[in-house]
C-alpha cells in the first residue's frame, strides 16, 4: 500500500482559480474527507487527482504523486454522484462495464470470462442484490442504485477509490446505511471522499479537511476519535457536527 | 385499459374522418370529379389493388432506400462531427447549405442527373432525412452524461471502446427522435421526385389519374399513400421503443 500526495496543486477555468498551492496526503488505507460548499472546488479537486482534467482551457499546477514511486493513473476507481450508471445496460452489465471497455476487441459483443462473471455476481452479493442482475437501473431504487455503483467500484479492485459525495441524492437512513456498507466493503483501501455533509465526513473520515474560500485553501485536518464508521451517539462527534455546520453555513452568507 | 384505448384512438380519428368527409359530399352535395365519397374510392381501391399495390411498392422502395442511406449518411456525418474536430467549420456549413436549398428546386437537376428512375427519388428522400438524423444524432453524441465519460476514462477505456460502449448507447435516444421525423418526412422525397418526373410510383399515378380527371383513382392513391405512411410511423416508432426500453434522459 502506499500513500498519495498532492503537491502544491492549483486549477483555473480560464480567468476563475478554483485552488492554488494546495497540499494534502491520503494516507494509504484510509479514509480522507473533503468537506466543503456547493460551487467551492470539491468536485474539481478530485476530478484532477483522477487525472480527468486535460482540457485545453484549464490551467493545472502541482503534481500528485504515489509514495511507492509508480503512478496514480490505472490505480484509482471513480464513483461520483447519482446517476453514474448506464441506464441502457443491466445491473451486471453496468458492474462488468469496465472489464468490457479495457477488452481490446473491435467488434461483438466482446465475452466475459466465466471469472469476471462470478466475481460480479459475488459483488451483487455483498451489496444484497444478487436477485437484481438483469435488471434495468430505472428499475431500482436510489438506495439500491448507489449500492451497484459500490459493487462496480468493488469490482474494478483498485487500490485507491474516489468518490464524489456518493450517497448525496439519498435520505438519511438509507444514506447512513450505505455509509456503513462502503466502509465495510472498501475495507483496507486508500479512500478520497468528498461531500458537502458535516456528518458523513466525520462518521467516515480518518481524516476530515474543509475545503472553503476563493481561491480555496484547506484547513487543518480533524481527526474524530474511533473506528469508523462512527456511531452516531458520540457526543463529541455530534459538537463537530454543530460547529462544521455553523462554519459552512457562515461561508453560505459570505458568498 | 388506457394501452387498448391508445390503439383504439387513431382508429377511432380515421373512422371519424371517413363519416365526416362522406356526410360532407352527401350533405353538399359536392359534384364526384372534384371530391369522390368514401365508399367509391373504396371500390376503385378493391377494382384497382393490383394497379395501387405496383405503384405503392415503388414508392415504399424509394423511401426504405432513402431512408437507409439518408440514416447512415447521417449518422457517419454525426460520427465525423464529434471525432474530427478540426474538419467541423468546413462541415457544419455543408450540412446546414443541404437544408437551406429546397429540394423542390432540385428536383429537376436531380432528374436531369440521375434520370426517371428510381435513383432519384431515393437521393431527394436522402437530402430530406440527412439533416434531421444528422444534427440529433450529433447532438446525442455531444451530450454525453460526462460522469459517464469520467468513469469510461478511469476505467482504461480506448476510444473505440468508450463509442461502442458508452457513446452511441447514450445518443440512441436522441438518434431516435431523429428517425422519427425522418419517416415522417420521407414520403416528401420520394413523391415530389415522382411529380417531377418518372414512370412508377403513387406520385405518379396521382399526376396520371389527375390529368385523365380519375379522381376517386387519384384519391384511391393518395389513401394508399398515407396509409404507407402512417404504417411507416406507426413501424418505427415501435421499433425503437422495442430497442430502446430505457427512460430518456433525466438531466
Ligand atoms: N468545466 C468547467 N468550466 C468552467 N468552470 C467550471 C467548470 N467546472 C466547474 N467550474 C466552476 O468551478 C467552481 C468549482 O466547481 P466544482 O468543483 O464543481 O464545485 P463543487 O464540486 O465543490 O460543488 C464553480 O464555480 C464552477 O462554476
Ligand atoms: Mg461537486
Amino acid at each position: 500500500m502506499f500513500d498519495v500526495h498532492l503537491h502544491k496543486v492549483g486549477l483555473a477555468y480560464g480567468d476563475l482559480q478554483v485552488f492554488q498551492q494546495l497540499d494534502l496526503s491520503l494516507k494509504a488505507g484510509q479514509w480522507t474527507c473533503l468537506l466543503g460548499g456547493s460551487g467551492v472546488g470539491k468536485t474539481t479537486l478530485l476530478r484532477m487527482v483522477a487525472g480527468l482534467v486535460d482540457q485545453s482551457d484549464i490551467r493545472v499546477e502541482g503534481r500528485v504523486t504515489c509514495d511507492d514511486g509508480q503512478p496514480l493513473a490505472g490505480r484509482i476507481a471513480w464513483m461520483s454522484q447519482q446517476d453514474s450508471l448506464l441506464p441502457w445496460a443491466t445491473v451486471l452489465d453496468n458492474i462488468t462495464i469496465g472489464e468490457r471497455l479495457r477488452t481490446r476487441k473491435f467488434l461483438r459483443r466482446s465475452r466475459l470470462s466465466s471469472e469476471a462473471l462470478d466475481r460480479a455476481h459475488h459483488m451483487l452479493e455483498l451489496v444484497g442484490l444478487d436477485e437484481k442482475a438483469r435488471v434495468l437501473p430505472q428499475n431500482l431504487s436510489g438506495g439500491q442504485r448507489q449500492r451497484v455503483a459500490l459493487a462496480r467500484t468493488l469490482f474494478e479492485d483498485r487500490p485507491v477509490v474516489l468518490m464524489d459525495e456518493p450517497f448525496g441524492a439519498l435520505d438519511a437512513i438509507t444514506r447512513l446505511n450505505l455509509q456503513d456498507m462502503a466502509c465495510d466493503l472498501l475495507a483496507g483501501k486508500t479512500v478520497m471522499l468528498i461531500t458537502h455533509d458535516p456528518l458523513e465526513a466525520l462518521r467516515l473520515g480518518h481524516a476530515v479537511y474543509h475545503l472553503r474560500g476563493h481561491p480555496a485553501q484547506l484547513t487543518d485536518a480533524i481527526t474524530p476519535p474511533g473506528k469508523i464508521p462512527r456511531s452516531l451517539d458520540n457526543a463529541e462527534l455530534m459538537t463537530l457536527q454543530g460547529v462544521l455546520l455553523d462554519r459552512l453555513r457562515h461561508e453560505e452568507s459570505v458568498a | 385499459m388506457s394501452k387498448r384505448f391508445a390503439v383504439l384512438k387513431p382508429l377511432l380519428v380515421f373512422i371519424g374522418i371517413l363519416l365526416l368527409w362522406q356526410g360532407l359530399v352527401v350533405g353538399l352535395e359536392v359534384p364526384s370529379f372534384i371530391i369522390p365519397d368514401p365508399v367509391s374510392v373504396f371500390k376503385r381501391m378493391v377494382s384497382d389493388a393490383g394497379l395501387l399495390w405496383e405503384h405503392a411498392l415503388v414508392t415504399m422502395a424509394e423511401m426504405l432506400m432513402g431512408l437507409t442511406l439518408g440514416v447512415l449518411f447521417g449518422v457517419l456525418m454525426a460520427l465525423t462531427l464529434v471525432y474530427f474536430v478540426s474538419l467541423r467549420p468546413w462541415l457544419l456549413p455543408l450540412l446546414l447549405v443541404t437544408q437551406a436549398i429546397p429540394v423542390f428546386a432540385l428536383a429537376p437537376v436531380l432528374m436531369l442527373w440521375f434520370g426517371y428512375g428510381m435513383a432519384s427519388k431515393v437521393i431527394m428522400t436522402v437530402l430530406i432525412i440527412f439533416f434531421p438524423v444528422a444534427t440529433c444524432c450529433y447532438d446525442g453524441l455531444r451530450q454525453t452524461h460526462q460522469g459517464w465519460l469520467d468513469l469510461a476514462q478511469t476505467m482504461g477505456g480506448g476510444s473505440w471502446a468508450v463509442l461502442r460502449l458508452v457513446r452511441w448507447p447514450s445518443a440512441l435516444p436522441a438518434l431516435a427522435s431523429g428517425l422519427r421525423v425522418a419517416v415522417v418526412v420521407a414520403p416528401i422525397g420520394a413523391v415530389v421526385g415522382e411529380w417531377v418526373g418518372s414512370s412508377a410510383g403513387l406520385g405518379y399515378l396521382m399526376l396520371q389519374a389527375n390529368a385523365r380527371l380519375w379522381v376517386d383513382l387519384m384519391f384511391a392513391a393518395l389513401t394508399v399513400l398515407a396509409i404507407c405512411s402512417v404504417g411507416l410511423y406507426y413501424f418505427t416508432d415501435l421499433l425503437l421503443k422495442r430497442l430502446i426500453p430505457w427512460q430518456t434522459s433525466h438531466h
